[in-house]
């Protein structure tokens, strides 16, 4: 049971993560991008990639930290994946949805963003194969934080949950502190109002596939840290993220935190319950409790 | 001879079958705007409906109860439209995003749900122990193929009558009404939320009832029939013929169904092994890139809807010669 509460926090951690930028996209730009769980797959992969050039070029750099299996050829991948992901998105942005968006209404979106998802994972299964891969093929023991009750953590969970709330720390200094922080607010509020004020609108969407796409990719590499990367990692983390940003209320950056955490923590103490076949259903169950109880979620407005 | 002939059949029924469901998701979408992105759910409600009701007892999972063919039908399509109705009655209220993420989470609780509850509908192992309908009478060779294709030609024109018959009605300009303007419609009197809902449940049943066709046509059904590529497939159909034309919708089937089966032929013929053990991802790459690519370069789909204008006068004159948008 405790164990459960503790790998929720640790999943909750990388579907806040994901849920930050697919909140922020799906209330600028208005609609909800299916793709959004690619951007992980593709973080985990390119950091997979980096990971192995640096190991090449500096096999110094192949050495573990401490007692992670986290060595610094993956943790400076993960810094050139994230850029590299936050390029993608404003890539994937560029050449479909911005071209989508001037021709159709917000439904042809979600389409498209459907037709995104798909070829973006086949092609990710076309480059890396089918299988599973991992970061590292050293086993890494989980340390026993207690006996009784048996508490078993993975150093490189710990690291992942303390580097994620460090980025959004970082994310929220730069919303409450920074002058652009505050015009991706007023953006937020009334982008006619907004762009009156001399800001400007396209380098706003900009900087959201950015950072959108950089919180994915770490998020990414972290699942990928303490589960594996496979091509279909953003098929099955796709409904979860929705479930986040449903239950903090689309739009809302602290909701998506909050509703990462707890989409994680209940989807992992639902298997206290329900045998482990169906934890794919469980995001969904959140999402119906959600509408049923409190639709526009726990910090959402009314917006129809 | 016989083989080609045969084989024809067999594409002709699936692709009819799909052309119903199709159909459905045109009323959904292409008339009233709904963002259905769980179609197979409701399709996957409608065969697994289908088969527990008329399907022989069976000791290990729920179901056999071995009800005469059509009202085990029906009891399919009102199943889809029971869930349907669940889905609509929380999401049709709110912004439209929530509609697409409800549905799309359906589907995957449903797939979930069928490979996992043995004792509902046999797991994995799919549900078996239905008989075809009249199969002792007719065997289970061409001349059965044959009659249930006419069957399920039958039962696609009537669906497609029907339809059209609707979205002529004046109920039809109101879920048009809606899905351009549902404040004007509002204004008028009318209660969009309702009527949403109606539209929803009423594709959501055409949809269940192309999945008891198509649960009927292999006298089984399991978890490999109703994952989430085969809503990605019927959307490519619908957008490739044109969503709103329903004419469009049975064409883009019949294209889209005759390019996979095609390409899945071609590669297992054609390509070299290591090739053919990524025919998947190659085929979804495929619809992936048909669904962007035609949002892209020709929203209208082939066959784009056709406007109906009542006004009189210069409008009327528009009308006959087919207005463009």
């Amino acid at each position: 049971m405790i164990q459960n509460l503790v790998d929720g926090v640790l999943v909750g951690s990388i579907l806040s993560l994901g849920a930050i930028g697919l909140t922020m996209a799906m209330h600028m730009l208005r609609f909800a991008n299916f793709s959004h769980a690619e951007l992980l797959s593709i973080g985990a992969y390119s950091a997979l990639v980096f990971d192995g050039l640096f190991e090449v070029i500096y096999p110094a750099l192949g050495s573990a930290i401490g007692p992670l299996s986290l060595t610094w050829a993956l943790s400076l991948a993960i810094i050139l994946s994230m850029v590299i992901t936050g390029a993608s998105a404003v890539l994937i942005d560029r050449l479909i949805f911005r071209r989508v968006r001037a021709k159709g209404g917000e439904l042809s979106m979600v389409f498209a963003s459907f037709g995104v998802a798909m070829i973006i994972r086949n092609i990710l299964g076309l480059i890396f194969g089918l299988g599973s891969q991992l970061y590292s093929k050293d086993i890494v023991f989980a340390m026993a934080i207690s006996r009784d009750p048996l508490l078993l953590i993975k150093p490189d969970q710990v690291f992942s949950l303390v580097a994620a709330l460090i980025i959004m720390i970082i994310l929220h200094l730069i919303l409450s502190r920074t002058t652009f922080g505050y015009a991706l607010r007023a953006v937020a509020e009334n982008p006619t109002l907004a762009q009156v004020s001399g800001i400007n609108l396209s380098r706003m969407i900009l900087l959201i596939w950015i950072i959108g796409g950089g919180l994915a990719a770490a998020a990414g590499v972290f699942y990928g840290l303490s589960n594996q990367i496979n091509p279909v990692l953003g098929r099955d983390l796709v409904l979860p993220i929705f479930a986040a940003t449903i239950v903090g209320g689309i739009g809302s950056v602290y909701g998506a935190v909050l509703g990462g955490f707890l989409v994680g923590i209940a989807s992992n103490l639902a298997l206290v319950v329900l045998p482990s076949g169906y934890s794919p259903s469980v995001p969904f169950l959140i999402i119906l409790a959600v509408l049923m109880v409190r639709p526009t979620g726990l910090f959402g407005e009314e917006r129809l | 001879m016989i083989g080609l002939l045969s084989y024809l059949v067999f594409f002709a029924t699936v692709a009819a079958i799909l052309s119903i469901a199709v159909l459905g998701l045109n009323l959904q979408w292409g008339n009233t705007g709904l963002f259905n992105g769980g179609v197979v759910a409701f399709f996957g409600a409608g065969g697994y409906g289908t088969l527990i009701l008329g399907g022989t007892p069976q000791a290990d999972h729920l179901g056999g109860f071995a009800l005469p063919y059509l009202i085990a039908l029906s009891g399919g399509m009102a199943i889809a439209g029971l869930l349907a109705w669940g889905v609509g009655i929380l999401t049709l209220r709110l912004r439209h995003d929530y509609l697409a993420i409800a549905t799309f989470g359906v589907a995957v609780a449903f797939e979930n749900l069928m490979r996992n509850a043995e004792g509902l509908a046999g797991g994995a192992k799919g549900l078996r122990g239905f008989e075809r309908p009249l199969r002792q009478a007719l065997g289970d060779g061409f001349t059965y193929n044959l009659l249930f294709l006419i069957f399920v030609l039958g039962l696609l024109i009537a669906t497609y009558i029907f339809l059209e018959r609707l979205i002529r009605s004046p109920y039809g300009r109101l879920l048009r009404a809606i899905r351009e303007d549902e404040t004007a419609a509002m204004s008028l009197g009318k209660n969009p939320a309702r009527i949403r809902l109606a539209a929803f449940i009423a594709g959501s049943v055409i949809m269940g009832l192309a999945g008891g066709l198509y649960a009927t046509f292999y006298a089984f059904i399991s978890p490999q029939d109703v994952l989430p590529i085969l809503t990605f497939q019927i959307w490519a159909m619908l957008i490739v013929g044109g969503a709103g034309n329903n004419k469009g919708a049975v064409m883009g089937t019949f294209l889209i169904w005759g390019a996979w089966t095609a390409s899945g032929w071609g590669l297992s013929r054609f390509a070299p092994l290591e090739v053919q053990l990524y025919t998947g991802s190659l085929q979804f790459i495929l619809i992936g890139v048909v669904i962007v690519g035609m949002l892209l370069w020709r929203p209208q789909g082939l066959f784009e809807e056709k406007l109906v204008v009542s006004q009189s006068g210069r409008a009327k004159h528009l009308k006959q010669q087919g207005v463009r948008e």
